[in-house]
C-alpha cells in the first residue's frame, strides 16, 4: 500500500462522501465530480489507462452534467426539509455499516492477502481495439443497440404527454 | 495489508457510502447518484481483480469494465429522463411526495 493510494484513497471517499452528505444538490454534484476524479487516478494508478479515461469522458463529462441539467431543470438545488429525515439517516446508515461490515470480513477472511503484485503490464489502446472488434464483437454491437435504445427510451419517456392523448 | 485487499475495502466501502446515500436522501436524483456510486464500487473491484489476477493479458477486467460503464450511462440517462416525466407531473423530486401510481 502506497502513500499515492492512500491520498487518492483519502480524495475519492471524500468526495463521494461529501456527495451523499451534503444538502445542496449542485454542490453534491462538485463533490461527486471530485470523486470520480480520484477513482479515474486509482484506475490509471492499476495500469487501466483506457478505464480511467473512459471514467473521465463518460462520468465526468456526462453523467455529472446530465445531473446538473437535471438539478437545473426540475430546479430542486435547495431540497424541502423533512421532518423524518434523521430516521432515514440512521436506519440507512446503520444498513450501510452492516453491508460494509459483512464485505469487510469477507474480504479480510479470503485470500486475497496473499496474492503479490504481478510484473507490470503495459496495455496499449491498439491491443483493447484488436480485442473489440474480435472476441468482443458480439458484446459491442449488443452495447451499441442497448444504448441507441436507452436514448429513444429517454426521449420518449421525457417528452410530454398532452392532453387528449392518454 | 496487500494491495489486492485495500483496493477491495474501499471498493467495499465506496459501495457502503453509496447505499446508505441511496436509502437515506429523499431526492430522486442524489438516489440516483448514489446508484452510480455503487455502480463505480463494482467497476473498481473488476479492474483490481483484473490487475492482480494470474492473467492480466487477457485484458477480461478491462472488457467488464467498459461495458459496465456504457450501462451506467445508459442507466443515467433513463433515469433521469424518468425523474424528469415525473417533475412535470408531480412538480417535485421528492420521493415522498410521490405517492401514486397514476392520476
Amino acid at each position: 500500500m502506497t502513500i499515492t493510494f492512500l491520498i487518492l484513497a483519502a480524495v475519492t471517499i471524500a468526495g463521494m462522501a461529501a456527495a451523499m452528505g451534503l444538502r445542496n444538490l449542485i454542490h453534491c454534484v462538485l463533490a461527486l465530480t471530485l470523486g470520480f476524479v480520484g477513482l479515474a487516478a486509482l484506475y490509471l494508478q492499476l495500469n487501466a489507462q483506457f478505464v480511467g479515461f473512459t471514467q473521465i469522458l463518460v462520468y465526468i463529462g456526462g453523467v455529472a452534467i446530465l445531473a446538473v441539467f437535471a438539478i437545473m431543470t426540475t430546479q430542486s438545488a435547495e431540497p424541502v426539509a423533512h421532518p423524518g429525515s434523521a430516521a432515514y439517516w440512521i436506519t440507512g446508515s446503520a444498513v450501510a455499516a452492516g453491508v460494509f461490515a459483512v464485505l469487510a470480513w469477507a474480504i479480510c477472511g479470503s485470500g486475497t492477502h496473499a496474492r503479490a503484485l504481478p510484473a507490470q503490464i503495459d496495455v496499449p489502446a491498439q491491443q483493447i481495439g484488436f480485442a473489440l472488434m474480435r472476441s468482443y464483437v458480439l458484446p459491442l454491437e449488443i452495447m451499441g443497440l442497448l444504448l441507441t435504445v436507452a436514448l429513444i427510451g429517454a426521449v420518449v419517456v421525457a417528452t410530454p404527454v398532452r392532453k387528449g392523448e392518454l | 495489508m496487500s494491495p489486492l485487499s485495500s483496493y477491495l475495502l474501499l471498493s467495499a466501502l465506496l459501495f457502503s457510502i453509496g447505499l446508505a446515500g441511496a436509502l437515506s436522501r429523499r431526492s430522486a436524483i442524489l438516489v440516483l447518484i448514489g446508484i452510480e456510486l455503487m455502480l463505480n464500487a463494482a467497476n473498481l473491484n473488476l479492474i483490481a481483480f483484473w490487475r492482480y489476477g494470474p492473467r492480466p493479458e487477457v485484458l477480461t477486467g478491462v472488457m467488464f469494465a467498459v461495458f459496465s460503464i456504457t450501462v451506467a450511462a445508459a442507466e443515467a440517462a433513463v433515469g433521469l429522463g424518468l425523474i424528469l416525466a415525473m417533475y412535470r407531473h408531480s412538480k417535485s423530486t421528492d420521493l415522498d411526495q410521490m405517492t401514486s401510481m397514476r392520476g
